[in-house]
């Protein structure tokens, strides 16, 4: 038995169908290669080492439109040894960057804090350039429960 | 577009503290994959760039990109190091501008 070809009424709904997901998609995002490759345009290709800063993040987020995240490095923030600057990446929105700090001598210490975006559970990042042109950095794996949203009205 | 900002930065502070500054402006940082109330997606236009100048000098910077919160807010350290103005500014994508002054004395 073959199934009858699809009528016409059958072929609108599945339009409507691929309309309605289409408008439901999210752009495609970032993804792990595209957070390593965010991360290597930042260091210029040098790896970065773990230790000596912490990125911190809540690991369980209840509303993914406003994560609030901090970020210190060791550092003595001297003219000859300090923190040039603290970048933020993620693995899952739409593009792998968050923001990138600018700190030096003049900042005292290696302390920044900001606001993010989560469209979904992931990992996120830090990376500190260090004056003497080493990085280093910090991942969190964090979960999400409510996505920040980019498919309707309201804060997302 | 609402315009307005929110600065937290010590009244006083001993030379050589270092002391903690919060910055926040009110914009909604509009990513350009949100649909408004038309259905049609809302232009992106984000805070691309914000800076604090401090005694002479840019003494902290941030380079934005959508993931950061609508209302941007930043926490960031500087010492002090004379009394006078901190001034903060957000350069959004469409050229608008936000500034704010904020003074402290430093003894």
């Amino acid at each position: 038995m073959t199934p009858p070809p699809p009528g016409p009424r059958r072929g609108a709904l599945r339009s409507i169908v691929s309309i309605a997901s289409l408008a439901l998609l999210p752009p495609a995002g970032a993804t792990p290669a595209t957070l390593s490759a965010a991360i290597a345009a930042f260091t210029g290709g040098v790896a970065p080492t773990e230790g000596g800063m912490r990125l911190e993040v809540p690991e369980l987020v209840e509303n993914g439109n406003s994560v609030p995240l901090r970020v210190s490095v060791d550092s003595p923030m001297t003219e000859a040894a300090h923190v040039r600057r603290i970048a933020v990446f993620n693995e899952k929105n739409p593009q792998p960057q968050v923001a990138v700090f600018r700190l030096g001598p003049r900042s005292g210490v290696a302390r920044v804090g900001t606001r993010m975006r989560m469209a979904d559970s992931q990992r996120i990042v830090a990376v500190a350039e260090l004056s003497d042109g080493s990085f280093r950095q910090h991942a969190v794996d964090v979960i999400v429960t409510l996505a920040a949203c980019i498919e309707t009205e309201g804060g997302g | 577009m609402t315009t307005g900002a929110l600065v937290r930065v010590p009244p006083r502070a001993r030379r050589g503290e270092v002391v903690e500054i919060t910055a926040m402006a009110a914009h909604p940082m509009e990513t350009g994959l949100r649909p408004g109330a038309d259905g049609r997606l809302v232009a992106r236009n984000i805070v691309h760039t914000f800076t604090c100048r401090y005694d002479g000098a840019e003494v902290f910077r941030a380079e934005l990109h959508p993931a950061v919160t609508a209302n941007p807010y930043f926490a960031f350290t500087t010492v002090a190091t004379r009394s006078g103005p901190l001034e903060f500014r957000w350069e959004d994508e469409r050229g608008e501008v936000i500034v704010a002054t904020a003074t402290i004395v430093v003894e």
